[in-house]
């Protein structure tokens, strides 16, 4: 017998009246696996990430998360199962400190003290320490990612998704966040939606290229990143 | 980081002596006139509270906190006829309110109605009631004993007895207690709720609903909660109104539901104390100008017309309101008080560290 899959979608379809943003999407991941996403613009990878966390609900096919559809719960419930995000336009809370943005989210999952702690253990995780009074609305685009990136792991969710973590990072923050990732995948499942091929290089053990909403091609990152297919994808030729 | 933890005990300390200090000075020297005006205005202070609170933090803008307040000034009154004791009766005047509020933000939270819709419904909501009380003239719209009476409301408004003695009114000077220690027992608990869990998170989710769902919060639960404990301080309000005045329909009027508006962006959005002081600011402003236009050759002197230009002149100039107006110029006085006297380099520290 097999082991039940983290998250599995089976034909996922989102359309946008006559646009298919994800065309009937069979994805598996299993526990504790680390699966990176490319495809060029528009190849519907953020919308994807939209249908796995239930902030779009899909037009076809199911998410599976442990075998149990979520396409009928709110957001709110499936990011109870274990599911968080880093959505590709930082979504925090501007307005209050970077350590209250983690703390908001390490007390959804742990009480009073137990709380305190993960926000300061988070934010040192992602190396955000000092900058914990400051206001996050005043920050840089990479600080920003990096306190929505502290408030995703605080709660320790058992699926982590990051939808172009990297975006405005310095070389410096980028070097961490390789690291980071690293670190989190020996007890999380990633997925991380990429365009910067480098930094998939230095991540990336299975990659699966979307393209115009469909997989083209999953498989080893030294094979991808050597496929001819996936080459006349991202220079904008027909695939073949 | 001392600094920053010292200045709110201080702000609350000088809320707490200056409301003390109304509670307890006022009636020693105040006539009966000023005594009674100072209850309406604490009625109206707890009311802009109510606004302040789900609009400030909770970031729901209630176009019609009026539709809570004249509940709870209604539900009193005919509660109160009809029972004779009035301790029961003013219990209801803060329930019912906050579970029609409960009611009516099941509906809108659950329907992820957005936030001019939101603001539509709820004056739509209070307008209806307004058209509905107004025409409740005659004897077939009295509840058991108690006549609605239309456009006339009910005068015969009882007021308040002393729990368990029916008949022994509380007089004009107890009222006025009543409320003003209402309102500072009313405003310290909003702080309090803002520092707990529940109240951080509600300002997170003012901040961004959509990131607190990510998170895992039940947003449209907590908007329902709040929106619920606005609708009952807004019936407290109309309650103790109703024991100053007596209900009538333009507790649910346009008028009121602006008003609480205008209270809120002249004192200042997102603080509570803002809204307290703008209230009374306003309510005082609008007392002085009605009587100014009493007397010979300012007749011309409307006072709705000058609260509108004021409210303009506040929107285009001091969209921050009052407190915020207070606190950058005590700011900038502190800056031009240390930098001649300090080394340069801890002031510019200063003033990175407190942008």
């Amino acid at each position: 017998m097999t082991a039940t899959a983290l998250l599995e979608t089976k034909g996922l379809t989102m359309r946008f009246g006559g646009v298919v943003a994800v065309d009937h999407v069979d994805f598996t991941l299993q526990e504790v696996e680390l699966r990176c996403v490319i495809g060029p613009n528009g190849a519907g990878k953020s919308t994807f990430f939209k249908c796995l966390t239930g902030q779009l609900r899909p037009t076809g096919g199911e998410v599976l998360f442990r075998g149990a559809p979520v396409g009928r719960i709110g957001t709110h419930a499936i990011a109870r199962l274990g599911v968080g995000i880093k959505t590709q336009v930082p979504n925090v809370f501007d307005g209050l400190t970077a350590r209250d943005n983690v703390w908001t989210a390490a007390t959804k999952v742990a009480p009073g003290r137990i709380a305190e702690r993960r926000t300061d253990e988070a934010m040192e995780r992602v190396g955000i320490a000092g900058i914990a009074d400051r206001i996050v609305g005043q920050l840089a685009h990479g600080q920003r990612q990096l306190v929505e990136l502290a408030m995703v792991i605080a709660p320790e969710p058992d699926l982590i998704l990051l939808d172009e973590p990297a975006a405005g990072m310095t070389d410096e923050e980028v070097d961490r966040l390789v690291d980071l990732i690293a670190e989190l995948n020996q007890r999380h499942a990633l997925v991380v939606v990429e365009h910067d091929m480098q930094f998939i290089r230095r991540i990336a053990k299975t990659v699966t290229v979307f393209h115009q909403g469909a997989v083209l091609i999953e498989g080893n990152v030294a094979d991808i990143l050597t496929n001819d297919q996936v080459r006349d994808v991202y220079l904008g030729k027909q695939a073949a | 980081m001392k600094k920053a933890r010292v200045l709110p005990v201080l702000g609350n300390l000088a809320v707490l002596a200056a409301g003390l200090a109304v509670l307890f000075g006022l009636p020693a020297f105040a006539e009966t006139y000023l005594i009674i005006n100072s209850t309406i205005f604490a009625a109206f202070a707890i009311l802009a509270l109510s606004l302040a609170l789900i609009w400030g933090y909770a970031g729901i803008l209630c176009f019609g906190q009026a539709a809570f307040f004249g509940l709870g000034g209604y539900v009193y009154a005919v509660t109160a006829i009809n029972m004779g004791d009035t301790t029961v009766p003013a219990v209801l005047a803060v329930l019912l309110p906050a579970l029609f509020a409960g009611m009516l933000g099941y509906f809108m939270f659950w329907g992820r109605i957005s936030d001019v819709y939101l603001g539509v419904i709820t004056l739509t909501v209070s307008l209806i009631f307004f058209r509905f009380i107004n025409q409740t003239a005659g004897e077939q719209w009295n509840i058991g004993d108690a006549p609605l009476g239309g456009f006339n409301g009910i005068p015969a408004t009882p007021i308040l007895n002393w729990p368990g003695r029916p008949g022994d009114q509380l007089a004009p000077e107890n009222i006025f207690s009543l409320a003003v220690g209402l309102l500072i027992i009313v405003y310290f608990c909003c702080k309090i709720l803002l520092a707990t869990r529940f109240g951080r998170i509600i300002v997170a989710i003012r901040e961004n609903e959509t990131r607190a769902e990510l998170l895992g919060y039940d947003v449209r639960l907590y908007k329902l909660a709040i929106f619920m404990i606005g609708g009952a301080m807004a019936g407290l309000s109309g309650l103790l109104f109703a024991n100053s005045v007596f209900v009538s329909p333009t507790m649910f009027s346009l008028p009121v539901s602006g008003q609480i508006i205008i209270w809120i962006i002249i004192g200042g959005l997102g603080t509570l104390i803002g809204p307290v002081i703008g209230c009374i600011l306003m309510q005082i402003l609008t007392n002085y100008l009605g009587t100014l236009s009493q007397v010979k050759g300012f007749g011309w002197v409307d006072p709705n017309l000058v609260l509108g230009v004021l409210l303009v002149i506040f929107v285009l100039l001091v969209p921050k309101g009052l407190t915020a107006l207070v606190a950058d110029g005590w700011r900038w006085l502190a800056s031009l008080a240390t930098r001649p006297r300090a080394a340069a380099e801890p002031a510019a520290r200063e003033r990175t560290s407190n942008p």
